[in-house]
């Protein structure tokens, strides 16, 4: 049987304007053969969980600089499962202290990977999830 | 199944995403689920949005969703890019300018992969738009690149083509005039902020004109719109309304539906033989030794595919 193709949204929660890395890695995961949605910088946490149910992703990937992660990041989880989706993976990257990576694995986000992290790291990860 | 369809029906957002998935990866139960389905379907009205690339289809639609929305309606987005043929991936960017309306619950918008078909749309593309249809949205509208000839797809699945043109499009007006002229309900001239719009404009009533010389009164509309500046909005609006009255009033809406059946029957028939002739006729694992008895000139090849055929149509029917 065929690999199903996994679908990835690459989202920007909170304030900050800078879309680099999210956009470099969604080109990134779309070179590596993943169907990428991506929806631009300043998302609410509702339009982010309100847009993985309608796109039926696997994966969610935040992308944060402006330091709100804490709240952010949990929040977007915790609405997945208000609406019944917890099955779909989150993680999250940007500029997030080493400090606060086990809170944020404790409330659900899956894997967290910090300015830097080669591609094969993500794919890796991804791959490791893969439930099919 | 029941409880998917069913849920769908209900208008259950997941299950409408679900069911959209099933149809994509054509997963066990997606004929089944189109079956159940089918009662539902035939409300909607579906308008198509082709153009070539950074026409400002996206931009369009959004707009569009906000005027649906002011009317009380429910619209949902189907929007196809092409995947990557070399990776399989995609980067599905289309949604991105219709955020706007990401919080709103009688807006659905579902990104698609073309996942290898020319021009982006699919049988999956086929299929999401009867889930949507069943689910209960007044409007259903689906985005496509139009490239070359393979746009000519969009019209089967569609009761209405907008086809979006801009200026600078240079050398692609030529190819316009070849045939993909052919498939516009409504012209939409956009990007009509910038130079050279009326001048497109211009040529694209000629076109036109040629083409109706002698029933001027079918002359499709050419509207100018920026979608960018929020200009000409409404006349398209108008236009469409119009276009959709004369279609359902004149008995061509229920004809135009039944064609695209008709074409739909001869696509599934064609891809169920060929399946039949893959799995049951293990065609790929004897094809190596037809080839090669044809080529020492053991049969005649036209007799030997006959006898075939006629040999396994009736094996098959016994
Ligand atoms: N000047 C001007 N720019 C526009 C207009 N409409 C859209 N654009 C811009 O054109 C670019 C492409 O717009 P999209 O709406 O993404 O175009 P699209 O046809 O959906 O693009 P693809 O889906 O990639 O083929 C964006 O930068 C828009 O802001 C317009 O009326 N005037
Ligand atoms: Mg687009």
């Amino acid at each position: 049987m065929k690999e199903k193709k996994l679908r990835i949204l690459i989202a920007k929660p909170g304030l900050d304007g800078h879309d680099r890395g999210a956009k470099y890695v969604a080109r990134a995961l779309k070179d590596e053969g993943y169907e990428v949605i991506y929806t631009g910088i300043r998302q609410t946490a509702e339009s982010i969980v309100k847009t993985a149910i309608q796109e039926d992703v696997d994966f969610v990937g935040l992308s944060l600089l402006s330091g709100a992660h804490n709240e952010l990041f949990p929040k977007i989880v915790e609405l997945l499962k208000e609406n019944d989706a917890e099955d779909i993976v989150v993680f999250g990257g940007g500029v997030i202290p080493e400090e606060d990576i086990p809170f944020l694995r404790e409330k659900g986000i899956q894997a967290v990977f910090t300015p830097g992290t080669p591609i094969k790291t993500i794919v890796d990860f991804i791959e490791s999830q893969r439930n099919d | 199944m029941r409880d998917l369809a069913r849920d769908i029906v209900l208008g259950k957002t997941r299950a409408i995403a679900r069911g959209i998935s099933l149809a994509e990866n054509d997963s066990l139960g997606r004929e089944e689920l189109i079956d159940l389905l089918h009662p539902h379907t035939g409300k909607a009205r579906i308008l198509g949005i082709t153009g070539p690339p950074g026409a400002g289809k996206s931009t369009l639609a959004d707009l569009l969703i906000a005027g649906e929305r002011r009317k009380g309606h429910k619209v949902a987005v189907v929007a196809v890019d092409p995947s990557s043929p070399f990776t399989g991936g995609a980067l599905l960017g289309d949604r991105l300018r219709m955020q706007s309306h990401a919080e709103d619950e009688h807006v659905f918008i579902r990104s698609m992969a073309s996942r290898g078909h020319l021009g982006g749309v699919s049988r999956a593309t086929v299929d999401a738009i009867k889930v949507l249809d069943a689910a209960g949205f007044d409007t259903v509208i689906v985005e496509t690149i139009g490239v070359g000839q393979t746009e000519v797809d969009i019209i089967e699945l569609t009761d209405l083509v907008l086809l979006v043109l801009v200026p600078g499009m240079g050398d692609e007006i030529q190819a316009m005039k070849a045939g993909v002229m052919e498939i516009g309900d409504i012209f939409v001239i956009n990007k009509s902020d910038k130079e050279g719009a009326d001048k497109l404009r211009t040529e694209v009533e000629y076109v036109l004109g040629f083409k109706y010389a002698h029933e001027m009164e079918k002359m499709n509309p050419v509207c100018m719109v920026s979608a960018k500046m929020k200009q000409g909005l409404e006349a398209l609006e108008e236009e469409a309304e119009e276009w959709f009255q004369h279609l359902s009033l004149s008995g061509l809406l229920e004809q135009k539906r039944k064609e695209r059946i008709q074409k739909e029957l001869k696509r599934i028939f064609s891809a169920k033989i060929h399946e039949l002739l893959d799995k049951k006729m293990d065609f790929y694992n004897n094809v190596e030794e037809w080839a090669e008895m044809i080529y020492q000139k053991k049969v005649q090849p036209y007799r030997f595919i006959n006898e075939s055929l006629h040999d396994f149509l009736k094996k098959e029917s016994e």
